[in-house]
Protein backbone atom coordinates (compact mmCIF):
# COMPACT_ATOMS: atom_id res chain seq x y z
CA UNK A 1 0.00 0.00 0.00
CA UNK A 2 2.83 2.34 1.15
CA UNK A 3 4.78 1.13 -2.03
CA UNK A 4 1.81 2.53 -4.05
CA UNK A 5 1.79 5.53 -2.93
CA UNK A 6 5.41 6.70 -2.62
CA UNK A 7 6.31 5.28 -6.34
CA UNK A 8 2.66 6.96 -7.79
CA UNK A 9 4.04 10.07 -5.94
CA UNK A 10 7.24 10.18 -7.35
CA UNK A 11 5.66 8.88 -11.13
CA UNK A 12 2.89 12.23 -11.03
CA UNK A 13 5.97 14.62 -10.21
CA UNK A 14 7.03 14.21 -13.97
CA UNK A 15 3.58 13.71 -15.10
CA UNK A 16 2.96 17.11 -13.14
CA UNK A 17 5.49 18.54 -15.05
CA UNK A 18 4.26 17.12 -18.75
CA UNK A 19 0.77 18.62 -17.93
CA UNK A 20 1.86 22.08 -17.29
CA UNK A 21 3.76 22.37 -20.36
CA UNK A 22 0.53 21.49 -22.04
CA UNK A 23 -1.72 23.66 -20.06
CA UNK A 24 0.68 26.45 -21.15
CA UNK A 25 0.04 25.16 -24.75
CA UNK A 26 -3.29 25.11 -24.89
CA UNK A 27 -4.70 27.01 -21.71
CA UNK A 28 -2.47 30.17 -23.17
CA UNK A 29 -1.86 29.85 -27.03
CA UNK A 30 -5.10 28.07 -27.41
CA UNK A 31 -3.31 25.45 -29.12
CA UNK A 32 -4.27 21.76 -28.99
CA UNK A 33 -0.79 19.94 -29.49
CA UNK A 34 -1.22 16.15 -30.17
CA UNK A 35 2.08 16.08 -30.86
CA UNK A 36 2.76 16.94 -27.54
CA UNK A 37 3.71 13.40 -26.40
CA UNK A 38 6.29 13.22 -29.23
CA UNK A 39 7.68 15.93 -27.98
CA UNK A 40 8.42 14.45 -25.10
CA UNK A 41 9.84 11.25 -26.53
CA UNK A 42 12.02 13.60 -28.52
CA UNK A 43 13.43 14.47 -25.23
CA UNK A 44 13.06 11.39 -24.15
CA UNK A 45 15.73 10.38 -27.05
CA UNK A 46 17.85 13.11 -26.56
CA UNK A 47 18.56 11.29 -23.43
CA UNK A 48 18.87 8.29 -24.22
CA UNK A 49 21.03 8.33 -27.38
CA UNK A 50 23.67 11.34 -25.07
CA UNK A 51 23.66 9.05 -22.37
CA UNK A 52 24.42 5.40 -24.49
CA UNK A 53 26.90 7.11 -26.88
CA UNK A 54 28.99 9.32 -25.00
CA UNK A 55 27.75 8.50 -21.27
CA UNK A 56 26.54 12.21 -21.04
CA UNK A 57 24.32 11.86 -17.52
CA UNK A 58 20.90 12.52 -18.35
CA UNK A 59 21.05 15.73 -16.25
CA UNK A 60 23.35 17.22 -18.52
CA UNK A 61 20.71 16.52 -21.09
CA UNK A 62 18.16 18.36 -19.24
CA UNK A 63 19.93 21.36 -19.57
CA UNK A 64 20.93 20.84 -22.99
CA UNK A 65 17.01 20.26 -24.02
CA UNK A 66 15.99 23.19 -22.50
CA UNK A 67 17.04 25.91 -25.46
CA UNK A 68 16.89 23.76 -27.93
CA UNK A 69 13.78 22.74 -27.71
CA UNK A 70 12.40 26.62 -26.72
CA UNK A 71 13.79 27.21 -30.06
CA UNK A 72 12.53 24.46 -31.87
CA UNK A 73 8.79 24.89 -30.31
CA UNK A 74 8.83 28.78 -30.47
CA UNK A 75 10.22 28.15 -34.75
CA UNK A 76 7.10 25.60 -35.11
CA UNK A 77 4.72 28.07 -33.59
CA UNK A 78 6.32 31.17 -35.63
CA UNK A 79 5.91 29.38 -39.06
CA UNK A 80 3.46 26.64 -38.98
CA UNK A 81 0.94 27.35 -36.38
CA UNK A 82 0.88 31.38 -36.73
CA UNK A 83 -0.79 31.13 -40.12
CA UNK A 84 -3.61 29.13 -38.56
CA UNK A 85 -3.93 31.37 -35.68
CA UNK A 86 -4.70 34.44 -38.31
CA UNK A 87 -7.14 31.85 -40.95
CA UNK A 88 -9.30 30.94 -38.52
CA UNK A 89 -12.63 32.59 -37.54
CA UNK A 90 -13.61 31.36 -34.19
CA UNK A 91 -11.65 28.92 -31.29
CA UNK A 92 -13.72 25.72 -32.65
CA UNK A 93 -11.98 26.27 -36.47
CA UNK A 94 -8.48 27.01 -34.59
CA UNK A 95 -8.52 24.16 -32.18
CA UNK A 96 -9.58 21.35 -36.13
CA UNK A 97 -6.78 23.06 -37.52
CA UNK A 98 -4.29 22.93 -34.73
CA UNK A 99 -5.44 18.95 -34.14
CA UNK A 100 -4.41 18.31 -37.84
CA UNK A 101 -1.76 20.00 -37.96
CA UNK A 102 -0.22 18.28 -34.86
CA UNK A 103 -1.30 15.26 -35.99
CA UNK A 104 1.08 16.07 -38.91
CA UNK A 105 3.82 16.96 -36.71
CA UNK A 106 3.28 13.96 -34.46
CA UNK A 107 4.09 11.81 -37.69
CA UNK A 108 6.71 13.51 -39.03
CA UNK A 109 8.57 13.59 -35.73
CA UNK A 110 7.87 9.37 -34.82
CA UNK A 111 9.59 8.97 -38.58
CA UNK A 112 12.55 11.24 -37.57
CA UNK A 113 12.94 9.21 -34.49
CA UNK A 114 12.37 5.57 -35.78
CA UNK A 115 15.11 6.50 -38.57
CA UNK A 116 17.13 7.50 -35.16
CA UNK A 117 16.40 4.56 -32.95
CA UNK A 118 13.64 2.33 -33.93
CA UNK A 119 13.95 -0.04 -30.90
CA UNK A 120 13.16 0.80 -26.98
CA UNK A 121 15.48 3.67 -25.79
CA UNK A 122 16.63 1.66 -22.75
CA UNK A 123 19.66 2.86 -20.45
CA UNK A 124 20.69 2.77 -16.93
CA UNK A 125 21.17 5.21 -15.22
CA UNK A 126 21.02 5.64 -11.44
CA UNK A 127 18.71 2.50 -10.64
CA UNK A 128 20.52 1.80 -7.33
CA UNK A 129 17.27 0.96 -4.80
CA UNK A 130 16.87 3.31 -2.24
CA UNK A 131 14.59 3.25 0.92
CA UNK A 132 11.81 5.67 1.33
CA UNK A 133 9.55 5.94 4.29
CA UNK A 134 10.21 1.78 4.32
CA UNK A 135 9.40 0.90 1.14
CA UNK A 136 12.04 0.29 -1.93
CA UNK A 137 12.22 2.19 -4.99
CA UNK A 138 14.92 3.75 -7.20
CA UNK A 139 17.31 6.29 -7.29
CA UNK A 140 16.41 7.69 -10.49
CA UNK A 141 12.72 8.22 -9.58
CA UNK A 142 13.48 10.41 -6.78
CA UNK A 143 15.97 12.47 -8.56
CA UNK A 144 13.61 12.71 -11.60
CA UNK A 145 10.63 13.68 -9.13
CA UNK A 146 12.95 16.44 -7.31
CA UNK A 147 14.18 17.94 -10.92
CA UNK A 148 10.46 17.99 -11.86
CA UNK A 149 9.24 19.54 -8.54
CA UNK A 150 12.45 22.04 -8.96
CA UNK A 151 11.62 23.44 -12.45
CA UNK A 152 7.47 23.16 -11.55
CA UNK A 153 7.94 25.45 -8.90
CA UNK A 154 9.95 27.64 -10.76
CA UNK A 155 7.24 27.73 -13.70
CA UNK A 156 4.68 28.75 -10.57
CA UNK A 157 6.81 31.47 -9.38
CA UNK A 158 7.53 32.93 -12.63
CA UNK A 159 4.06 32.92 -13.35
CA UNK A 160 2.78 34.59 -10.17
CA UNK A 161 5.70 36.96 -9.81
CA UNK A 162 7.11 38.27 -12.79
CA UNK A 163 5.57 40.64 -15.58
CA UNK A 164 5.72 38.17 -18.02
CA UNK A 165 4.89 35.63 -16.31
CA UNK A 166 1.59 37.61 -15.37
CA UNK A 167 1.21 39.14 -18.99
CA UNK A 168 0.75 35.14 -19.78
CA UNK A 169 -1.51 34.40 -17.25
CA UNK A 170 -3.72 37.33 -18.44
CA UNK A 171 -3.52 35.82 -21.69
CA UNK A 172 -5.28 32.67 -20.51
CA UNK A 173 -7.99 34.15 -18.97
CA UNK A 174 -8.98 36.17 -22.19
CA UNK A 175 -7.16 36.78 -25.22
CA UNK A 176 -9.66 40.32 -26.22
CA UNK A 177 -9.21 41.55 -22.83
CA UNK A 178 -5.24 41.01 -22.84
CA UNK A 179 -5.01 42.85 -26.13
CA UNK A 180 -6.57 45.93 -25.05
CA UNK A 181 -4.71 46.18 -21.92
CA UNK A 182 -1.37 46.42 -23.66
CA UNK A 183 -0.14 42.91 -23.81
CA UNK A 184 1.17 41.72 -26.96
CA UNK A 185 -1.07 38.34 -27.12
CA UNK A 186 0.83 36.59 -30.04
CA UNK A 187 4.02 37.41 -28.83
CA UNK A 188 2.64 35.97 -25.24
CA UNK A 189 1.16 33.32 -27.09
CA UNK A 190 4.84 32.37 -28.98
CA UNK A 191 6.28 32.35 -25.51
CA UNK A 192 3.87 30.25 -23.82
CA UNK A 193 3.95 27.44 -26.54
CA UNK A 194 7.58 27.76 -27.11
CA UNK A 195 8.26 27.22 -22.89
CA UNK A 196 5.30 24.41 -23.21
CA UNK A 197 6.94 22.33 -25.46
CA UNK A 198 10.77 22.75 -23.47
CA UNK A 199 9.02 21.65 -20.34
CA UNK A 200 7.22 18.73 -21.98
CA UNK A 201 10.72 17.53 -23.60
CA UNK A 202 12.79 17.94 -20.34
CA UNK A 203 9.85 15.94 -18.71
CA UNK A 204 10.80 13.75 -21.39
CA UNK A 205 14.09 13.49 -20.63
CA UNK A 206 13.87 12.87 -17.10
CA UNK A 207 10.72 9.94 -17.22
CA UNK A 208 13.22 8.12 -20.38
CA UNK A 209 15.50 7.49 -16.65
CA UNK A 210 13.26 5.31 -15.03
CA UNK A 211 10.89 4.19 -17.60
CA UNK A 212 11.47 2.40 -20.94
CA UNK A 213 10.20 4.48 -23.87
CA UNK A 214 10.21 3.94 -27.69
CA UNK A 215 9.16 6.03 -30.62
CA UNK A 216 5.57 5.01 -31.00
CA UNK A 217 4.69 5.70 -27.52
CA UNK A 218 4.18 9.31 -27.29
CA UNK A 219 0.51 9.41 -27.83
CA UNK A 220 -0.38 7.94 -24.44
CA UNK A 221 1.57 10.31 -23.25
CA UNK A 222 -0.31 12.95 -24.94
CA UNK A 223 -3.04 11.46 -24.09
CA UNK A 224 -2.39 11.20 -20.14
CA UNK A 225 -1.31 14.71 -19.75
CA UNK A 226 -4.36 15.75 -21.56
CA UNK A 227 -6.31 14.12 -19.20
CA UNK A 228 -4.57 15.48 -16.40
CA UNK A 229 -4.91 19.23 -17.61
CA UNK A 230 -9.09 18.41 -17.73
CA UNK A 231 -9.34 16.76 -14.25
CA UNK A 232 -7.35 19.61 -13.74
CA UNK A 233 -9.29 22.63 -15.31
CA UNK A 234 -7.58 24.08 -18.09
CA UNK A 235 -5.31 26.90 -17.32
CA UNK A 236 -5.24 25.93 -13.38
CA UNK A 237 -1.42 25.07 -12.49
CA UNK A 238 -2.75 23.54 -8.85
CA UNK A 239 -5.41 21.72 -10.42
CA UNK A 240 -2.98 20.22 -13.06
CA UNK A 241 -0.39 19.11 -9.82
CA UNK A 242 -3.48 17.67 -7.87
CA UNK A 243 -4.65 15.68 -10.86
CA UNK A 244 -1.42 14.38 -11.71
CA UNK A 245 -0.66 12.87 -8.17
CA UNK A 246 -4.37 11.78 -8.86
CA UNK A 247 -3.39 9.79 -12.29
CA UNK A 248 -0.14 9.03 -10.63
CA UNK A 249 -1.50 7.21 -7.72
CA UNK A 250 -4.37 5.73 -9.56
CA UNK A 251 -2.15 4.26 -12.25
CA UNK A 252 0.29 2.84 -9.76
CA UNK A 253 -2.13 0.93 -7.85
CA UNK A 254 -3.87 -0.71 -10.68
CA UNK A 255 -0.45 -2.11 -12.31
CA UNK A 256 1.02 -3.56 -8.61
CA UNK A 257 -2.92 -4.36 -8.16
CA UNK A 258 -4.47 -5.70 -10.91
CA UNK A 259 -2.40 -5.80 -14.74
CA UNK A 260 0.90 -3.16 -15.56
CA UNK A 261 -1.45 -3.77 -19.28
CA UNK A 262 -4.42 -1.76 -17.43
CA UNK A 263 -2.83 1.75 -16.77
CA UNK A 264 -4.26 3.09 -19.71
CA UNK A 265 -7.30 1.48 -19.19
CA UNK A 266 -7.32 3.23 -15.79
CA UNK A 267 -6.62 6.50 -16.78
CA UNK A 268 -9.55 6.32 -19.23
CA UNK A 269 -11.98 5.01 -16.25
CA UNK A 270 -10.53 8.60 -14.55
CA UNK A 271 -11.18 10.24 -17.49
CA UNK A 272 -15.22 9.55 -17.86
CA UNK A 273 -15.90 10.12 -14.38
CA UNK A 274 -14.71 13.76 -15.00
CA UNK A 275 -16.34 14.46 -17.74
CA UNK A 276 -19.69 12.92 -16.47
CA UNK A 277 -19.87 15.01 -13.13
CA UNK A 278 -17.51 17.50 -13.36
CA UNK A 279 -16.57 18.16 -16.98
CA UNK A 280 -15.14 21.68 -16.05
CA UNK A 281 -12.20 19.92 -14.04
CA UNK A 282 -11.78 19.38 -10.29
CA UNK A 283 -10.39 23.09 -9.81
CA UNK A 284 -11.65 25.11 -12.89
CA UNK A 285 -14.92 27.26 -13.17
CA UNK A 286 -18.23 26.48 -14.83
CA UNK A 287 -18.47 27.81 -18.03
CA UNK A 288 -21.61 29.90 -18.71
CA UNK B 1 -31.26 21.89 -55.20
CA UNK B 2 -33.61 19.16 -54.87
CA UNK B 3 -32.57 17.74 -58.43
CA UNK B 4 -29.25 18.21 -58.24
CA UNK B 5 -29.42 15.74 -55.07
CA UNK B 6 -31.69 13.04 -57.31
CA UNK B 7 -28.09 13.68 -59.93
CA UNK B 8 -25.88 13.06 -57.61
CA UNK B 9 -27.71 9.88 -56.13
CA UNK B 10 -27.69 8.33 -59.76
CA UNK B 11 -24.36 9.46 -60.23
CA UNK B 12 -23.38 7.14 -57.40
CA UNK B 13 -25.55 4.61 -58.09
CA UNK B 14 -23.71 4.31 -62.23
CA UNK B 15 -20.42 4.19 -60.75
CA UNK B 16 -22.06 1.20 -57.50
CA UNK B 17 -22.87 -0.58 -60.68
CA UNK B 18 -19.80 -0.59 -62.41
CA UNK B 19 -17.49 -1.08 -59.43
CA UNK B 20 -19.53 -4.64 -58.69
CA UNK B 21 -17.78 -5.70 -61.74
CA UNK B 22 -14.10 -4.98 -60.80
CA UNK B 23 -13.62 -8.53 -59.61
CA UNK B 24 -14.42 -10.03 -63.21
CA UNK B 25 -11.55 -7.82 -64.02
CA UNK B 26 -9.26 -7.69 -61.60
CA UNK B 27 -7.30 -10.98 -59.21
CA UNK B 28 -4.84 -11.00 -57.33
CA UNK B 29 -2.98 -8.48 -56.53
CA UNK B 30 -5.41 -5.79 -57.87
CA UNK B 31 -8.17 -7.16 -56.17
CA UNK B 32 -6.73 -7.02 -53.11
CA UNK B 33 -6.03 -3.24 -53.35
CA UNK B 34 -9.91 -2.87 -54.67
CA UNK B 35 -10.87 -4.64 -51.12
CA UNK B 36 -8.74 -2.58 -49.16
CA UNK B 37 -10.52 0.66 -51.16
CA UNK B 38 -13.99 -0.59 -50.57
CA UNK B 39 -12.83 -0.91 -46.57
CA UNK B 40 -11.66 2.26 -46.68
CA UNK B 41 -14.18 4.14 -48.60
CA UNK B 42 -16.90 2.39 -46.25
CA UNK B 43 -14.93 3.67 -43.16
CA UNK B 44 -14.76 6.85 -44.91
CA UNK B 45 -17.86 7.34 -45.68
CA UNK B 46 -19.59 6.43 -42.41
CA UNK B 47 -16.91 8.71 -41.00
CA UNK B 48 -17.81 12.01 -43.33
CA UNK B 49 -21.38 11.11 -42.24
CA UNK B 50 -20.68 12.26 -38.92
CA UNK B 51 -17.81 14.02 -39.33
CA UNK B 52 -18.54 16.57 -42.52
CA UNK B 53 -21.32 18.16 -41.09
CA UNK B 54 -20.34 18.55 -36.89
CA UNK B 55 -16.62 19.38 -37.77
CA UNK B 56 -15.75 16.63 -35.32
CA UNK B 57 -12.76 15.20 -35.59
CA UNK B 58 -13.52 11.31 -34.89
CA UNK B 59 -10.62 8.93 -34.13
CA UNK B 60 -12.62 5.93 -33.25
CA UNK B 61 -12.47 3.74 -36.25
CA UNK B 62 -10.28 1.48 -35.67
CA UNK B 63 -11.92 0.80 -32.39
CA UNK B 64 -15.08 0.28 -33.93
CA UNK B 65 -13.31 -1.86 -36.30
CA UNK B 66 -11.29 -3.77 -34.18
CA UNK B 67 -14.70 -4.96 -32.07
CA UNK B 68 -16.31 -6.07 -35.27
CA UNK B 69 -13.20 -8.13 -36.36
CA UNK B 70 -12.72 -9.23 -32.55
CA UNK B 71 -16.01 -10.15 -32.11
CA UNK B 72 -16.37 -12.39 -35.19
CA UNK B 73 -13.16 -13.86 -33.99
CA UNK B 74 -13.92 -14.78 -30.48
CA UNK B 75 -17.36 -16.03 -31.91
CA UNK B 76 -16.59 -18.03 -34.50
CA UNK B 77 -13.37 -19.64 -33.20
CA UNK B 78 -14.44 -20.11 -29.57
CA UNK B 79 -18.70 -20.24 -29.93
CA UNK B 80 -18.66 -22.01 -33.61
CA UNK B 81 -21.21 -19.08 -34.13
CA UNK B 82 -22.04 -18.02 -37.62
CA UNK B 83 -20.18 -15.52 -39.62
CA UNK B 84 -23.37 -13.83 -40.62
CA UNK B 85 -24.54 -13.62 -36.94
CA UNK B 86 -21.65 -12.64 -35.09
CA UNK B 87 -21.66 -9.77 -38.73
CA UNK B 88 -25.31 -8.23 -36.87
CA UNK B 89 -23.81 -8.75 -33.09
CA UNK B 90 -20.42 -6.38 -34.48
CA UNK B 91 -22.95 -3.80 -35.53
CA UNK B 92 -24.88 -3.98 -32.32
CA UNK B 93 -22.53 -3.94 -30.11
CA UNK B 94 -20.23 -0.72 -32.27
CA UNK B 95 -23.60 0.97 -32.21
CA UNK B 96 -24.05 0.35 -28.97
CA UNK B 97 -20.13 1.49 -28.17
CA UNK B 98 -20.70 4.77 -30.21
CA UNK B 99 -23.92 6.06 -28.24
CA UNK B 100 -22.19 5.34 -25.00
CA UNK B 101 -19.03 7.15 -26.11
CA UNK B 102 -21.53 9.91 -27.80
CA UNK B 103 -23.51 10.02 -24.84
CA UNK B 104 -20.74 10.86 -22.77
CA UNK B 105 -18.38 13.19 -24.91
CA UNK B 106 -20.67 15.10 -27.28
CA UNK B 107 -22.63 17.06 -24.78
CA UNK B 108 -19.68 18.61 -23.97
CA UNK B 109 -17.19 20.53 -26.45
CA UNK B 110 -15.62 18.82 -29.29
CA UNK B 111 -12.15 18.70 -27.87
CA UNK B 112 -12.87 16.71 -25.16
CA UNK B 113 -14.97 13.96 -28.03
CA UNK B 114 -11.63 14.27 -30.51
CA UNK B 115 -9.26 13.56 -27.15
CA UNK B 116 -11.63 10.59 -26.34
CA UNK B 117 -11.38 9.22 -29.63
CA UNK B 118 -7.83 9.41 -29.58
CA UNK B 119 -6.75 6.69 -27.58
CA UNK B 120 -9.89 4.57 -27.63
CA UNK B 121 -8.49 1.98 -29.81
CA UNK B 122 -5.35 1.23 -27.55
CA UNK B 123 -7.49 1.15 -24.63
CA UNK B 124 -9.76 -1.34 -25.54
CA UNK B 125 -6.95 -3.45 -27.16
CA UNK B 126 -5.48 -3.20 -23.73
CA UNK B 127 -8.28 -4.20 -22.17
CA UNK B 128 -9.33 -7.36 -24.66
CA UNK B 129 -5.48 -8.36 -24.50
CA UNK B 130 -5.63 -8.64 -20.63
CA UNK B 131 -9.09 -10.10 -20.45
CA UNK B 132 -8.20 -12.93 -22.81
CA UNK B 133 -4.74 -13.46 -20.93
CA UNK B 134 -6.63 -13.80 -17.67
CA UNK B 135 -10.08 -15.19 -18.65
CA UNK B 136 -10.20 -16.85 -21.75
CA UNK B 137 -6.86 -18.07 -22.14
CA UNK B 138 -6.11 -18.30 -25.68
CA UNK B 139 -4.81 -15.31 -27.54
CA UNK B 140 -5.04 -16.30 -31.18
CA UNK B 141 -8.64 -16.55 -33.14
CA UNK B 142 -9.60 -18.00 -36.27
CA UNK B 143 -11.71 -16.70 -38.87
CA UNK B 144 -12.33 -19.82 -41.52
CA UNK B 145 -15.12 -19.47 -44.33
CA UNK B 146 -15.23 -19.58 -47.45
CA UNK B 147 -15.32 -16.47 -48.65
CA UNK B 148 -12.30 -14.95 -51.05
CA UNK B 149 -11.64 -11.60 -51.73
CA UNK B 150 -14.59 -11.48 -54.25
CA UNK B 151 -16.75 -11.67 -51.69
CA UNK B 152 -15.42 -9.63 -49.39
CA UNK B 153 -14.88 -6.70 -51.71
CA UNK B 154 -18.82 -7.08 -52.43
CA UNK B 155 -20.33 -6.93 -48.89
CA UNK B 156 -18.24 -3.83 -48.55
CA UNK B 157 -19.24 -2.26 -52.01
CA UNK B 158 -22.49 -3.30 -50.62
CA UNK B 159 -22.02 -1.60 -47.01
CA UNK B 160 -20.55 1.04 -48.67
CA UNK B 161 -23.31 2.63 -50.25
CA UNK B 162 -25.69 1.51 -47.54
CA UNK B 163 -23.67 3.92 -45.62
CA UNK B 164 -23.80 6.21 -48.96
CA UNK B 165 -27.94 5.95 -48.80
CA UNK B 166 -28.40 6.62 -45.51
CA UNK B 167 -26.20 9.67 -45.41
CA UNK B 168 -28.34 10.58 -48.50
CA UNK B 169 -31.84 10.06 -46.56
CA UNK B 170 -30.28 11.80 -43.97
CA UNK B 171 -29.11 14.84 -45.64
CA UNK B 172 -32.58 15.55 -46.89
CA UNK B 173 -34.42 14.92 -43.38
CA UNK B 174 -34.88 16.87 -40.73
CA UNK B 175 -32.06 15.80 -38.66
CA UNK B 176 -29.88 16.64 -41.82
CA UNK B 177 -30.82 20.11 -41.44
CA UNK B 178 -30.20 20.14 -38.17
CA UNK B 179 -27.02 18.95 -37.97
CA UNK B 180 -26.41 21.66 -40.83
CA UNK B 181 -27.01 23.97 -38.15
CA UNK B 182 -25.31 22.44 -35.86
CA UNK B 183 -22.17 22.65 -37.75
CA UNK B 184 -22.86 26.26 -38.86
CA UNK B 185 -22.92 27.35 -35.55
CA UNK B 186 -23.85 25.13 -32.51
CA UNK B 187 -25.03 27.96 -30.23
CA UNK B 188 -27.81 29.04 -33.27
CA UNK B 189 -28.80 25.27 -33.49
CA UNK B 190 -28.98 25.49 -29.44
CA UNK B 191 -31.30 28.67 -29.54
CA UNK B 192 -33.89 27.40 -32.22
CA UNK B 193 -34.42 24.60 -29.76
CA UNK B 194 -32.27 21.78 -31.74
CA UNK B 195 -31.66 18.90 -29.47
CA UNK B 196 -27.57 19.13 -30.63
CA UNK B 197 -26.25 16.47 -28.22
CA UNK B 198 -29.07 13.87 -29.34
CA UNK B 199 -28.07 14.65 -33.04
CA UNK B 200 -24.48 14.42 -32.52
CA UNK B 201 -25.11 10.92 -30.86
CA UNK B 202 -27.61 9.70 -33.71
CA UNK B 203 -24.92 10.46 -36.68
CA UNK B 204 -21.59 9.29 -34.50
CA UNK B 205 -23.79 5.73 -33.48
CA UNK B 206 -24.66 5.13 -37.36
CA UNK B 207 -20.66 5.54 -37.76
CA UNK B 208 -20.03 2.85 -35.09
CA UNK B 209 -22.29 0.85 -36.43
CA UNK B 210 -20.83 0.72 -39.81
CA UNK B 211 -16.84 0.51 -38.33
CA UNK B 212 -18.03 -2.62 -36.90
CA UNK B 213 -19.27 -4.29 -39.90
CA UNK B 214 -16.35 -3.30 -41.73
CA UNK B 215 -14.49 -4.98 -39.46
CA UNK B 216 -16.51 -7.95 -38.96
CA UNK B 217 -16.39 -8.33 -43.19
CA UNK B 218 -13.13 -8.40 -43.03
CA UNK B 219 -12.41 -10.48 -40.57
CA UNK B 220 -12.22 -13.85 -42.75
CA UNK B 221 -9.58 -11.95 -44.78
CA UNK B 222 -6.82 -12.64 -41.87
CA UNK B 223 -8.11 -16.17 -40.63
CA UNK B 224 -5.99 -15.77 -37.42
CA UNK B 225 -7.01 -12.48 -35.62
CA UNK B 226 -5.18 -11.07 -32.61
CA UNK B 227 -5.88 -8.15 -30.97
CA UNK B 228 -2.51 -6.23 -31.69
CA UNK B 229 -3.96 -6.69 -35.33
CA UNK B 230 -7.44 -5.46 -35.43
CA UNK B 231 -7.08 -2.51 -32.62
CA UNK B 232 -4.21 -0.54 -34.96
CA UNK B 233 -4.38 2.98 -34.56
CA UNK B 234 -3.11 3.80 -37.74
CA UNK B 235 -6.62 2.71 -39.18
CA UNK B 236 -8.52 5.74 -37.55
CA UNK B 237 -5.53 8.23 -38.86
CA UNK B 238 -6.27 6.90 -42.66
CA UNK B 239 -9.24 7.13 -42.51
CA UNK B 240 -9.54 10.60 -41.47
CA UNK B 241 -6.63 11.23 -43.81
CA UNK B 242 -8.29 9.81 -46.97
CA UNK B 243 -11.92 11.80 -45.72
CA UNK B 244 -10.16 14.70 -45.46
CA UNK B 245 -8.44 14.53 -48.47
CA UNK B 246 -11.54 13.61 -50.74
CA UNK B 247 -13.03 16.37 -48.60
CA UNK B 248 -15.82 16.11 -45.97
CA UNK B 249 -18.44 18.80 -47.57
CA UNK B 250 -19.70 16.33 -49.58
CA UNK B 251 -20.95 12.19 -49.01
CA UNK B 252 -18.84 11.45 -52.26
CA UNK B 253 -15.65 13.27 -51.15
CA UNK B 254 -13.96 9.90 -49.55
CA UNK B 255 -14.15 8.46 -53.08
CA UNK B 256 -11.95 10.86 -54.87
CA UNK B 257 -9.60 10.63 -51.60
CA UNK B 258 -9.36 7.20 -51.28
CA UNK B 259 -8.53 6.07 -54.42
CA UNK B 260 -5.37 8.24 -55.07
CA UNK B 261 -3.92 8.22 -51.52
CA UNK B 262 -4.12 4.37 -51.69
CA UNK B 263 -2.51 3.76 -54.71
CA UNK B 264 0.21 6.32 -53.57
CA UNK B 265 0.43 4.70 -50.27
CA UNK B 266 1.25 1.41 -51.55
CA UNK B 267 3.80 2.71 -53.87
CA UNK B 268 5.33 4.83 -50.35
CA UNK B 269 4.84 1.87 -48.52
CA UNK B 270 6.71 -0.94 -50.97
CA UNK B 271 9.42 1.72 -52.44
CA UNK B 272 10.07 3.39 -48.94
CA UNK B 273 9.24 1.18 -45.73
CA UNK B 274 11.05 3.13 -43.45
CA UNK B 275 9.72 6.65 -44.51
CA UNK B 276 6.51 5.69 -44.76
CA UNK B 277 5.08 7.47 -41.49
CA UNK B 278 6.66 10.81 -42.62
CA UNK B 279 4.72 10.67 -45.34
CA UNK B 280 1.55 10.15 -43.31
CA UNK B 281 2.62 13.21 -41.05
CA UNK B 282 2.98 14.86 -44.52
CA UNK B 283 -0.55 14.11 -46.00
CA UNK B 284 -1.65 15.80 -42.86
CA UNK B 285 0.31 19.20 -43.34
CA UNK B 286 -0.80 19.10 -46.91
CA UNK B 287 -4.55 18.87 -46.21
CA UNK B 288 -4.27 21.81 -43.17
CA UNK B 289 -2.00 23.86 -45.65
CA UNK B 290 -3.23 23.42 -49.01
CA UNK B 291 -6.00 21.59 -49.68
CA UNK B 292 -8.43 23.31 -46.64
CA UNK B 293 -11.86 21.47 -48.08
CA UNK B 294 -10.17 18.48 -50.01
CA UNK B 295 -9.67 17.76 -53.50
CA UNK B 296 -14.19 18.71 -53.38
CA UNK B 297 -13.43 21.93 -52.27
CA UNK B 298 -11.08 22.43 -54.91
CA UNK B 299 -13.54 20.97 -57.60
CA UNK B 300 -16.25 23.38 -56.38
CA UNK B 301 -13.66 26.12 -56.70
CA UNK B 302 -12.67 25.64 -60.34
CA UNK B 303 -16.44 24.61 -61.13
CA UNK B 304 -17.28 28.03 -59.89
CA UNK B 305 -14.42 29.76 -61.56
CA UNK B 306 -15.28 28.18 -65.00
CA UNK B 307 -19.14 29.32 -64.56
CA UNK B 308 -18.45 32.66 -63.72
CA UNK B 309 -15.97 32.83 -66.72
CA UNK B 310 -18.48 31.97 -69.34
Amino acid sequence: MLDILVSGLLLSGTYALVAMGLNLQYGVARIMNLANGEVLVLGALASFWLYTTSQISPILTVILVIPISFIGNYLIYRFLLTPLVRRSKTQGALEVDSILATFGMSFIFIGIMVSIEGGFFFYKYLSEPIQILGSTTSLNRLVAFLIAVLIGAGLYLWLNLSRPGIAVRAVSVSTEASGLVGINVPRISALAFALGGTITAVGGALISTFITLDASIGVVFTLKALIIVIMGGVGEIRGAIVAAVILGIVETAVATLIDPGLTLASAYFIFILILLFRPQGLFGRRAV
Amino acid sequence: MKRANWQELLWVAIIVVLAAFWPMLANGYWLGIGVDMMMYIALATSWVLFSGPTHYISLASAAFFGVGGFIVGTGMSDYEASFWSMLALSAVVGGALAALIGLATLRLSGVYFVIFTLGLAEMIRNLVSWIQNNFLGSRGLYVLTDFTDKHLYWMLLVTAAAVYLLGWIISRSRLGFALRIIGGDETVARHVGINTAMAKVILFTSTGFFGAIVGAIIAPRWSYIEPNQVFSPQLSFFVVIMALLGGSGRLWGPIVGVVPFLLIWNWVDANFPHQSILVLGLAFLVIVYFLPHGFVGRIDQLRARARGRS
